[in-house]
């Protein structure tokens, strides 16, 4: 590996960015689109890690050896010039392959004025629009006069879904219809007035909560969304407007001016996927994308490399997220031998007891290069410092937070025999933890400290009101100083962890999982309800894609039973379970018996149900079916059903109406494979299907236009007119008659079938109700579980230790559901794999003599880490610290004061009161 | 610790302490870190200060919340600015609103003397069990909520201010009316009351109550 330059060495640099505003070159700022300027020696963006600068190559001292400003104000002396790339050799045993995705250039191809138009933007240069880090600081401004746009106009499959991909791409980008919609949210919140259009294809809300998504944008005031081709008419060239062309069932062609053009780009393969494809030995797919293994969207060609992320082809934050986590999982299989072979325990000095001691409080008040110091008198924020009550010392520093700074607080304690530390800098949130450090480095409790953020809430924001700022500085040091009087020393709880997983069910998510786990050493119970193992794979029998499900269904199956190290119950139940993080114990019932299961974590993947449809005739005329069991007839050669004259097949039955609010997402390409099957074995049957919206997304919309170009005809219908299906009689032959209006023709077709196949709905299962229950857990308003954050979690529940996978989640392909169990099997090792798991000490405890046992806190607590407990003196409320979370919602419950929460007390948040109150 | 750990008695103690205005700022509704959801605990508890304020004689507006997201911060900033001036506008605490020091202060001290009361009553009659922010307010702002607070706090609240003016020696009943803000009738219907259950006692002689 070649490692370039950055000219600044990160271990000295402590990101206070003095070297930027000194900096004279200015240069379009990359991360911003070049919509603005930065500077050549800058940080990527606010929350860039490592938080430091790096010089580009449009510094002028790298071109022509003039200038070293940066230096000279560098006050750590982090800049380094005669940095030279370094070549780095690391021999792995496998490799993770994350270089995501690039946005489709429209300059390319000439699309829509992009580049020749100023006030036509891409989805991207938008979404740094509204960035409050942005271009305008999260102003929305027209690059042509610098004002508020109040006409925007969004135009989607922009280099996507292209019949003619020349330049563009076939595929769907999968995401753009919903960025689109925030972006349309996002705006309306900035200004309510503004009017938005959005110019669309099919409207592909298939993931979960989506369609509620675009009902609320839909409902906006003043948002449009149009069913349209669209192209560019012109510029206005007095107010650089810009006009689209279009065309409406009602008005036909019509042009419509706007102030600002949003092009909503789709997702292209990384620029260097090509020589990354050559460099590693892997094969890239036909559009550019890693070509993966069909059973496992995560491992390349070559064994030993894994991808994550858009690599794989268009993919969401969430797919990342657990993706990533799933080639996590799937390298640990690979590596586990050598787990934390190359990590270090730190040793600190043992605590020195300063409990019963009078509060001996040390002050130090950071400079933060200028960041502080420009704005805030730091010495006299000293001097009051040293006269406020217990302060003992204080001092002033430059960087509190370099490495220096940190050894020098650690000694000043240990020096001046120092119990409890302020430090007035920045945001606890940044720098808490080490400065947490830094006391343990001197021997003392880590909770004896509070952080005065002058930074953040001082000197950023009052720049032109230096006095104020510094009575506002000292105010917010006498806070702390109150506050650092009442702390008491707390230690964060080490829970042992049992090395056992249990997972609840056994279709292919809970199947995956569970030989991930396994095959890196830990036990696994894999407990199922039904007497075999599969779930609704069973069922399936091939993919768009050509997998052979049965065959892999059985290979999967057979590699669970064979493995030593899991043990299977079918027959199964769940009467029971307790415990916490690392800790839990269940029940099982499975053949009369009872099982009594201690494991650390828990993996569910209790799958989804097909909904029994109540309309079409279903259940009463055998010629109509689910499009499951569609595919059991096709895999099973029913002679009646393929040779069939005309098949219809009605998508969206029992979703996306008043009952469920939502899309099952796999219907769409689940009657394209069909239909695709259909026509190979019968290319003379006419196969119908009527639709809402084609939700074909991703590289299934290749399928979709195949599907078209072999004659399978699409109709759409409204939500407001189904289709009207009755068995008639025609010319002696029993047909179905299906009646849909024809929007293109704008009159009633009447089709007549032998055949009828409902995309039935996928329903929340029984079983995950249940385990909802017993595991503590909630539901989204579908019933399916809630992860614990729906983009950075979407494997966890709020609940430590317990995972989720699979359709339980929300419906997915048999690829997505693979990907999600190794994401949460990645997930449970992470927590597996260590001997503890430590619980932060700031949580509540109960008075109990104070306790009348009303139960309020209990009502008030989500985790269920309250619950009565009998004492001699009665029922009283206890805490179990291992679940609490720190939240303190119940604190403010209790009539009697008899619940506190550690370290937010109320004795230390009252003194912080009163001290701000000058009291 | 979550905005749902804000607690009615931090809002009264900043008062007591003679703040002019409290700003408490949470987290947006449905974005919550924790998964408890508080902020909307946070929202309830400052509805019903503020009418506690409201029944004090106190400006309402002098306490406010607002959800926001750490890249908020220009609207924290212009939320700020708004807000200080406004509590600017308003003037000192009680000289604001026309009411002296030594009312404002037994006000206050009856009020945080209930407060375990009220957790009582919050929990049983007026919290709004929906995570919504416009059942919230449509509660808040509802006949119902009205009756059920001058049935509960706004009664407590009365009897508690006429006990600590008696602590300071004895009244009448159109005295107190005027220091508490209420009709001679209200008054003397909290006095009945209070003298059953021994609280107060009326003084024939002087013709006006004292504590019992």
């Amino acid at each position: 590996m070649i490692k370039k330059p950055k000219y600044v060495d990160e271990s000295k640099c402590t990101g206070c960015t003095t070297c930027v505003e000194y900096c004279p070159v200015k240069y379009p700022d990359q991360f911003n689109q070049e919509l603005s300027q930065n500077k050549a020696i800058h940080i990527y963006f606010a929350q860039a890690i490592p938080l430091a600068t790096y010089i580009d190559e449009s510094c002028l001292y790298l071109k022509e050896k003039k200038c070293s400003i940066c230096q000279a104000v560098c006050k750590t002396g982090a800049i380094d010039f005669n940095q030279t790339p370094e070549r780095v050799e690391v021999n792995v045993g496998a490799i993770v392959l994350s270089p995501g995705f690039e946005p489709f250039d429209p300059k390319l191809r000439n699309d829509y004025g992009y580049g020749k138009f100023e006030n036509v933007v891409t989805s991207l240069d938008y979404e740094r629009l509204l960035s409050p880090s942005g271009a305008y600081e999260g102003e929305i401004l027209r690059a042509s006069d610098k004002k508020h746009p109040h006409k925007i106009a969004w135009i989607q499959c922009v280099g996507s879904r292209q019949v003619n991909p020349e330049g563009g791409n076939s595929y769907c980008s999968a995401v753009c219809c919903t960025y689109a919609q925030k972006q349309v949210i996002l705006t309306k919140e900035h200004d309510a007035e503004v009017e938005c259009t959005i110019f669309h294809n099919d409207i592909r809300s298939y993931n979960k909560d989506f369609e509620r998504f675009y009902q609320r944008t839909e409902t906006l005031p003043g948002v449009r969304f149009i069913r349209s081709y669209v192209s560019i008419g012109k510029e206005i060239p007095e107010s650089k407007n810009v006009t689209i062309r279009y065309s409406t069932p009602e008005d036909g062609v019509k042009e419509e001016e706007f102030d600002m053009v949003v092009l909503s780009v789709g997702l292209n393969p990384p620029a260097e996927a090509k020589s990354l494809a050559t460099k590693f030995g892997i094969e890239l797919n036909s559009h550019g994308f890693c070509k993966t293994i069909p059973s496992n969207p995560m491992e390349a060609t070559r064994p030993g490399i894994f991808v994550s992320g858009a690599f794989q082809g268009p993919s969401d934050i969430p797919e990342s997220v657990y993706t990533a986590s799933g080639a996590g999982s799937q390298c640990g299989e690979l590596l586990d031998y050598r787990r934390g072979k190359l990590s270090q325990e730190r040793i600190y000095p043992p605590e020195r007891d300063v409990s019963q001691e009078e509060p001996k409080i040390g002050v130090f008040v950071c400079h933060c290069g200028a960041n502080i110091s420009r704005i805030v008198s730091v010495p006299s924020t000293v001097e009051y410092a040293l006269s406020l009550p217990n302060v003992v010392y204080a001092q002033e520093q430059l960087f509190s937070c370099a490495t220096n700074s940190a050894k020098e607080i650690s000694d000043m304690v240990k020096e001046k025999g120092l119990n409890r530390l302020v430090i007035a800098a920045c945001s606890p949130r940044t720098l808490e933890p080490l400065f947490r450090d830094t006391l343990r480095e001197a021997g003392i409790n880590q909770y004896y400290l509070d952080m005065a953020n002058i930074r953040e809430h001082c000197s950023w924001v009052h720049a032109k009101e230096k006095e104020e700022a510094t009575q506002k500085a000292k105010d917010i040091i006498r806070m702390s100083v109150a506050r650092a009087c009442h702390l008491d020393p707390l230690q964060d709880f080490e829970l042992q962890v049992n090395k056992t997983a249990l997972v609840v069910g056994g279709g292919l998510a809970g199947l995956t999982s569970a030989l991930s786990v396994a095959k890196q050493g830990h036990e696994v119970y894999l407990v199922e309800k039904d007497t075999d193992l599969g779930g609704m794979a069973r069922r399936i029998h091939y993919t768009l894609e050509g997998l052979d499900v049965q065959a892999y269904l059985r290979d999967v199956i057979r590699q669970v039973y064979q493995h030593p190290l899991i043990h299977v119950y079918t027959d199964a139940a769940i009467t029971e379970t307790d415990g916490y993080v690392g800790n839990f114990v269940t029940k099982v019932k499975s053949e009369g018996r009872v099982a009594e299961i201690k494991h650390g974590a828990a993996i569910l993947a209790t799958g989804a149900e097909v909904y029994q449809p109540t309309e079409y005739l279903y259940g009463e005329d055998d010629r109509v079916m689910t499009h499951l069991e569609l595919e059991e007839q096709i895999a099973k050669g029913d002679e009646r059903l393929l040779t069939s004259e005309s098949l219809v097949m009605i998508q969206c039955v029992g979703c996306r109406n008043e009952d469920r609010n939502y899309c099952s997402r796999i219907c769409c390409s689940e009657s394209i494979k069909n239909s695709l099957k259909l026509k190979e074995l019968n290319p003379q049957m006419d196969v119908y299907i009527l639709f809402r919206d084609m939700r074909t997304y991703g590289f299934k919309e290749d399928y979709y236009r195949e599907a078209a170009s072999k004659d399978v005809r699409f109709i759409r219908y409204e939500p407001q007119d189904k289709p009207q299906v009755e068995a008639v009689e025609e010319e002696g032959r029993p047909v179905l008659r299906v009646t849909v209006t024809d929007p293109i023709l704008g009159k009633k077709l009447e089709i007549d079938a032998e055949a009828l196949v409902l995309a039935a709905a996928l329903i929340p299962s029984a079983g995950s109700q249940e385990a909802a229950k017993l595991f503590n857990l909630t539901n989204n308003a579908d019933g399916f579980f809630k992860e614990a954050h729906v983009k950075l979690r979407p494997v966890e529940f709020a609940v430590d230790g317990v995972y989720l996978c699979g359709m339980a989640h929300y419906p997915k392909f048999i690829s997505e559901t693979v990907s999600q169990a190794y994401g949460a099997a990645g997930r449970a090792i992470t927590l597996l794999s260590h001997e503890t798991v430590l619980a932060s000490g700031s949580v509540c405890v109960v008075n109990e003599s104070n306790c009348i046992s009303c139960g309020a806190c209990i009502t008030a607590c989500t985790y269920g880490a309250i619950q009565f407990h009998d004492t001699p003196q009665g029922r009283k409320a206890g805490i179990n610290p291992a679940l609490c979370k720190g939240d303190g919602l119940c604190n403010t419950k209790c009539p009697t004061g008899a619940i506190s929460l550690k370290h937010f007390t109320d004795q230390e948040l009252l003194s912080q009161i009163d001290a701000a109150s000058g009291l | 610790m979550c905005s749902g750990r804000v607690d009615l008695s931090f809002v009264l103690r900043a008062f007591s302490n003679g703040m002019d205005g409290v700003f408490i700022g949470g987290c947006r509704y449905n974005e919550c870190n924790f998964g408890t959801h508080g902020n909307y605990h946070a929202l309830n508890m400052v509805l019903l200060c503020q009418k506690i304020m409201e029944h004090l004689g106190l400006n309402p507006e002098r306490l406010r919340i607002e959800t926001m997201s750490a890249g908020d911060g220009t609207l924290f900033a212009e939320v700020m600015n708004e807000f200080g001036k406004k509590v600017k506008e308003l003037g000192p605490l009680g000289k604001g609103e026309g009411i002296d020091e030594k009312a404002l202060k037994s006000k206050l001290e009856a009020v945080t003397n209930l407060v375990p009361y009220i957790r009582l009553v919050e929990r049983e009659r007026l919290r709004v069990p929906v995570k919504s922010e416009e059942e919230i307010l449509n509660f808040f702002t509802s006949v119902e909520f009205n009756r059920l607070f001058d049935e509960t706090v706004g009664e407590k609240l009365a009897i508690s201010q006429i006990i600590s003016l008696l602590q300071e020696g004895p009244l009448t009943t159109g005295e107190i009316a005027k220091l508490i803000g209420l009709t001679p009738s209200e008054v003397s219907r909290h006095l009945n009351s209070s003298s059953r259950q021994r609280f107060v006692r009326y003084d024939e002689g002087r013709k006006c109550y004292a504590l019992a």
